[in-house]
């Protein structure tokens, strides 16, 4: 598949080019996506610390997982806002950046897992005899989440 | 000796340099901080949003204080690690960074917020701590921090721009006011 055409789309937009071409525009933006990174950091954290036995152990995490979900998705929200209109902005090297492809691979992966499989856990409380323990689902939660900053982070250096 | 000539100091010393110029370890460093900065300001944000009564109204403010913040502290001083190794690294221009000034105003500020909620509010948390709402001292409290260490995330990630650095002149003379800027003596 040929993603250039429409990557060199997005690039072209008035949007791109109007962040492209300001001395500010991108280095704002890119500061409101940290501060959503790190609300996501709070609210992803306080229920895989729950599940890995330490932080708020004497609530379920069912109540944490329904009291972060809203933060989560609103911070998620945020990412892709302030995202969206920064990947426009330099679309072609995103798409020959390793650290980009490793973002967005980490970043579907780890939206998918924490609405299905993770939730399940969440919602289940450590008792759960699933095939996923509740250590394995903090963890796979962490690492994908690990790999959305650290792409991020590294597609500037590219 | 004067600030600058610390900062000069520590600019010539090896590690600095080696830091410097290394592939690797200075972006290693800043993706630390980055990351941590989920640890940190994470954890921050979910406590004020608790004392703001935003968020988990079920779970005693003394809770998230007692399971909560000593992650916050792990992840500050991570941050304070990783910090300073970042200004090591680039001595001499985050002194100079208006920036870089800015943020440590508003860590101090920040730390002033603190002091005042552990010492004036979060003494009476018995009459209040299992408020879905907690009282309004709390919730200043509780805004004022999510307000300075949003604006300290915008400060900090404003140091990699080099809008007001001194070797850009021309400024204006309250930019090189506040940088400690002598534009004759810069390397224009």
């Amino acid at each position: 598949m040929d993603l250039l055409p429409l990557f060199q789309w997005c690039y072209d937009t008035s949007l791109g080019e109007t962040i492209r071409n300001s001395n500010w525009l991108f280095a704002l933006i890119e500061a409101l996506h940290l501060v959503g990174l790190g609300i996501t950091g709070g609210a992803v954290l306080l229920v895989d610390l729950r599940l890995l036995g330490v932080g708020l152990t004497k609530q379920p995490a069912a109540q944490l997982w329904a009291g972060t979900r809203p933060w989560l998705i609103g911070s998620v929200i945020l990412m892709f806002i302030t995202g969206i209109p920064l990947f426009m902005s330099e679309a072609i090297k995103c798409l020959y950046s390793f650290p980009f492809w490793i973002k967005m691979t980490s970043l579907l992966l780890v939206l998918v897992f924490s609405f299905t499989l993770r939730a399940r856990v969440a919602q289940a409380g450590l008792a759960s005899g699933g095939p996923l323990s509740a250590r394995n689902a903090a963890l796979i939660s962490l690492v994908l989440w690990s790999g959305v900053a650290w792409g991020g982070r590294w597609i500037g250096y590219s | 000796m004067s600030l600058l000539a610390f900062f000069e100091q520590l600019a010539e010393s090896t590690w600095s340099i080696e830091l410097h110029e290394s592939q690797y370890a200075y972006s290693i460093v800043e993706s630390i901080h980055v990351w941590t900065l989920c640890l940190f300001f994470g954890t921050v944000a979910m406590v004020d949003l608790r004392l703001l009564g935003w968020t988990m109204r079920g779970v005693p403010v003394s809770e998230f204080a007692r399971r909560v913040l000593p992650w916050t502290v792990a992840g500050f001083i991570i941050m304070v690690i990783s910090g300073t190794l970042l200004v090591y690294a680039i001595p001499i221009r985050t002194y100079q960074s208006i920036f870089f000034r800015g943020k440590m105003v508003l860590l101090v500020l920040a730390g002033l917020n603190i002091w005042l909620f552990h010492t004036r509010v979060y003494p009476k948390i018995a009459g209040w701590d299992s408020d879905g709402v907690p009282p309004k001292a709390a919730r200043i409290a509780g805004a004022l921090s999510l307000a300075l260490w949003t604006c300290i995330i915008f400060s900090g990630r404003m140091i990699a721009y080099n809008w007001f650095d001194c070797d850009r002149q021309p400024q204006s003379a309250i930019v090189n006011f506040l940088t400690s800027c002598t534009p004759t003596d810069s390397g224009l």
